[in-house]
């Protein structure tokens, strides 16, 4: 199984990545902007999300609400999502319609500040609020991405800072602000296109250049401050969070090696060991035979930049106290540690991965994701059809390498929720500080 | 500067829904195969008629509990060396129980499918139902039960239907059981209800990827053979609503910064002669990012980040419901425009620009919904559950098309049923329920958690 890779770059510097399929007439249109919350400045949190929405709000061809309909009204789905090192848009167009989902990027990435208005920016504001409140402030552990960057990046760090943003920082946010990061950012020697699907490529090319061609390059970015961070935290880190929440839910990070890196692949291989589905580890031990979980995880972050994470996810039973369940997983990771790994537990974990790997794939817009992704951090978008191979070759000594160096008691951190209602007294608020 | 033309769509290209392929094996069991081979991965989606409405009264979540029991041990293997066996081969594979059906599901590449269906054929015909196991879940449902009472989305729509059905209705209940229900349910009683609901005649098996119509019936013949022969008994349902009257519940949640809101009444079945156009209105209603709901309460207002409604399309009459979330301040003026929408698409035609919106949406996404063999497999299913003709998804997009002006506003005035509606609202009872004294939402009662 291979996926076809094209590129071409314009002079502009727009790096475009195409990828034919033409067993159904679908064109997936994907372009990603190498920018994020790591690119936010002091006080301006969660500005890059807020810009993301104004990116629905028109620009200078297009009225305020006509972006979702022109898409919609042809039979396309879209949406855009903000993460730390890039924010990304996307449309899964009936083919016959690629011609409108790239004039309507073009358009935005070309003129979106004539149709910017302090009104349209108040509601979009209005609206990322009521998205705080709803995924993060009204959510049980809704808080958990911002107040794990918090515990394991040191200050002023690019990662260490909330990505949907503080209630405050948003409120200070200004249309001189987005017109400064636009100029910043969204320009087309700071993006990738891709295109995945039922497309021709020949015309593919005339209407990139057409519409992409006369949008001028950037003045370059600032450059990020240094992310570089040893391999390890270096002593345990620990935080309790007394929530409206109703049972315990202990999430234990890791630094970890970025994204695409040789021992990424090992990471991703220890993490799915650990938590992917019921075989896996921690669920096999804590929900199954010790049943103090009610449900058992791990995952990475996939950060390409700095160091990535490797989070472990375990929620307790009703009648576990937290410091029980803090220990039990501690106990695990020790295992872990000291003993290693089994051949067997490396080939469930890569079978696993390989099988959603390729299961992934079927959608164009996913296909077009991917190949945004590579084109982005590494400028190597055939690397798509490198993973099943990258993952195939982990061996269980690279699991065991990565896993002495990194699941280390100097290494850990522990954000552990407990439940505000549970603590009565101001013992047990001790009690559960002091735990562990 | 970009061109300022905005281009016209090309020529479309045909588009059909995969063919497939449905047939009954010897043995009673029904068999659905598309065989789609642009990857080398097949979904192989089971359906046993056997979902929570097919639960005793008392026992409701013994569907559910069934269906996940399945997977944690056999006579010959426990649950721990399911999961391995699964696992080793790639496969992934849940089970489960909605309202109108027990499934399983397994996703695999094409070349580790035999053995995994094979094993799918033991875990169906001999399921041990390990008490340890049994108790096991129960604590975990138990848990998730527990879980609801922080979680505000969960708990309105669990609240919802609560508040929506008669107490005799199996849809006033959750689909996988209350505290109290679940905590009766015991082993004698699962093993009962696999035993009188899982029968070849009950049962559909789909496979939709890289696999052919003669290996698929080869297969399914192999791994499900000597099963229980013979159907159900089905049990009526009933689905009448609590009240006849317009009433409000808060569910108080000191400090909540949102209110959780929830509007509607109880809706239509699936198998109702006005879907296409019942679709096509809520659409245009709140079925779409641009639609009135949304565009009024997120884009005009800021209230939200966003608000839909739908209906929930079961065998029985399943809700129909606005939902949504607002900062807590807005609760009154949000309910206000909601129930404003309401009335207005019952009252005028909607434009004809709004309702080419929604049917050119509606016929346009139609290829991009069955990219992955997981989609196709579910869409096939829906033709076996609701018992819809094999041509459906042939003449769906042709039915979408035939939606006019009138019929639209004629679903709206026969769905749509303004002085039914019953509303929940999980938020800070202190700050909404003087302000609601405004609105003519019936009678308010507030119910602490």
């Amino acid at each position: 199984m291979r996926i076809p890779v094209e590129t071409f770059r314009l002079d502009n510097g727009l790096f475009v990545t195409l990828s034919e399929d033409h067993t159904a007439p679908i064109v997936a249109v994907n372009l990603w902007y190498h920018v994020g919350s790591a690119n936010e400045r002091a006080g301006r949190t969660g500005f890059a999300h807020l810009f993301e929405h104004m990116l629905f709000q028109g620009s200078a061809h297009v009225g305020s609400n006509e972006h979702f309909e022109l898409i919609q009204r042809a039979g396309g789905t879209l949406n855009g999502s903000t993460w730390l090192e890039r924010t990304n848009y996307f449309e899964t167009m009936p083919s016959n319609e690629l011609a409108l989902a790239l004039w309507l990027e073009a358009d935005r990435m070309g003129e979106l500040l004539p149709a910017m208005t302090q009104e349209k920016l108040d509601t979009q504001r209005d609206v990322v609020k009521n998205e705080r409140r709803w995924a993060v402030d009204n959510q049980p552990y809704g808080t958990m991405l911002e107040k794990l960057q918090e515990l394991v990046f040191p200050p002023s760090h690019p990662f260490q800072h909330s990505l949907i943003g503080s209630m405050e920082d948003l409120s200070a946010a200004s249309l001189d602000d987005v017109a400064q990061f636009f100029a910043t950012y969204y320009t087309p020697d700071n993006a990738v296109l891709s295109i995945a699907g039922d497309f021709d490529s020949e015309e593919a090319r005339t209407l990139i250049r057409d519409y992409f061609g006369p949008i001028p390059r950037g003045k370059g970015k600032p450059p990020l401050p240094s992310m570089t961070l040893p391999p390890v935290f270096g002593a345990p880190l620990r935080e309790v969070v007394y929530d409206n929440v109703s049972l315990p839910r202990l999430f234990m990070a890791f630094r970890s090696p970025i994204f695409g890196s040789d021992q990424y692949y090992a990471a991703s291989v220890a993490s799915a060991l650990l938590g992917m589905r019921k075989g896996s580890r921690l669920h096999r031990v804590l929900v199954r035979e010790r049943q103090i979980a009610a449900d058992a995880g791990a995952f990475t972050l996939d950060l390409a930049k700095g160091s990535d994470l490797l989070v472990v996810d375990v929620m307790a039973r009703p009648e576990i106290p937290v410091a029980q369940l803090e220990e039990e997983v501690e106990h695990e990771i020790d295992q872990l540690h000291r003993d290693g790994v089994s051949e067997s537990e490396v080939k469930r974990a890569k079978a696993l991965i390989e099988t959603d790997l390729i299961a992934s794939l079927q959608s164009a817009g996913e296909r077009a994701d991917r190949l945004s992704m590579f084109a982005t951090y590494f400028g190597r978008p055939e690397l798509i059809n490198e993973q099943v191979n990258r993952y195939r070759s982990v061996t269980a000594k690279h699991v065991n390498d990565l896993v002495g160096e990194r699941f280390g008691e100097n290494n850990r951190a522990s954000l552990i929720y407990v439940p505000r209602e549970g603590v009565e007294s101001e013992d047990m608020l001790e009690a559960a500080a002091g735990a562990r | 500067m970009v061109t300022t033309l905005r281009p016209k769509p090309g020529a479309p290209r045909n588009y059909r829904f995969p063919i497939f392929v449905h047939e009954e094996l010897p043995n009673g069991i029904r068999l659905v195969t598309a065989q789609v081979s642009k990857l080398p991965v097949v979904t192989m989606l089971i359906l046993v008629d056997a979902g929570s409405t097919n639960d005793a009264s008392g026992k409701e979540g013994v569907a559910a509990l069934v269906a996940a029991l399945l997977l944690e041990g056999t006579t010959r293997l426990s649950g721990a060396e399911i999961s391995e066996k699964f696992e080793q081969l790639g496969a992934s594979v849940e089970s489960g129980a909605d309202w109108d059906s027990a499934f399983i599901k397994l996703t695999a590449l094409s070349d580790q499918l035999q053995d995994a269906a094979i094993l799918l054929g033991e875990i169906l015909r001999e399921p041990a139902f390990p008490d340890r196991e049994v108790e096991r879940l129960k604590a975990e449902r138990l848990a998730e039960i527990m879980q609801l009472e922080t979680e505000p989305r969960g708990l309105a729509d669990e609240k919802f239907s609560e508040f929506l059905y008669s107490d005799d209705s199996r849809y006033s209940k959750p689909d996988e059981g209350n505290t109290e229900t679940v905590s009766s349910i015991s082993r004698t009683d699962v093993d009962g209800f696999f035993r009188a609901n899982y029968r070849t005649q009950s049962t559909t098996v789909i496979l939709a990827g890289d696999i052919t119509v003669e290996a698929a019936r080869e297969l399914v013949t192999r791994a499900f053979q000597s099963w229980p022969s013979g159907s159900a008994d089905s049990q009526k349902l009933i689905a009448s609503p609590r009240a006849t009257r317009k009433n409000i519940h808060i569910v108080d949640k000191r400090d909540a910064p949102q209110s959780e809101l929830r509007i509607g009444h109880v809706g239509l079945p699936r198998k109702t002669p006005d879907f296409f156009p019942t679709l096509v209105m809520n659409a245009v209603l709140g079925g779409l990012f641009g639609s009135r709901i949304n565009l009024n309460l997120r884009e005009a207002h800021g209230y939200t980040y966003g608000a839909s409604s739908y209906y929930d399309w079961r065998r029985g009459p399943g809700p129909f419901v606005v939902s949504t979330a607002v900062q807590s301040d807005v609760t009154t003026p949000a309910l206000r425009e909601i129930l404003f929408e309401i009335e207005r698409i019952r009252d005028k035609r909607i434009s004809g620009e709004e309702l080419s919106l929604a049917r050119d949406y509606l016929d346009g996404v139609f290829p991009i919904r069955y990219e992955t063999t997981g989609a196709i497999a579910s869409a096939l299913a829906t033709l076996v559950i609701y018992g819809l003709p094999a041509d459906y998804y042939d003449t769906y997009r042709n039915n979408i098309r035939a939606v006019t002006l009138d019929a639209v506003l004629e679903a709206a005035r026969r769905h749509l049923h303004p002085d039914q509606l019953q509303t929940v609202v999980v938020g800070d009872a202190r700050v909404i329920r003087d302000s609601l004294g405004d609105l003519d939402l019936g009678e308010l009662q507030v119910h602490q958690q």
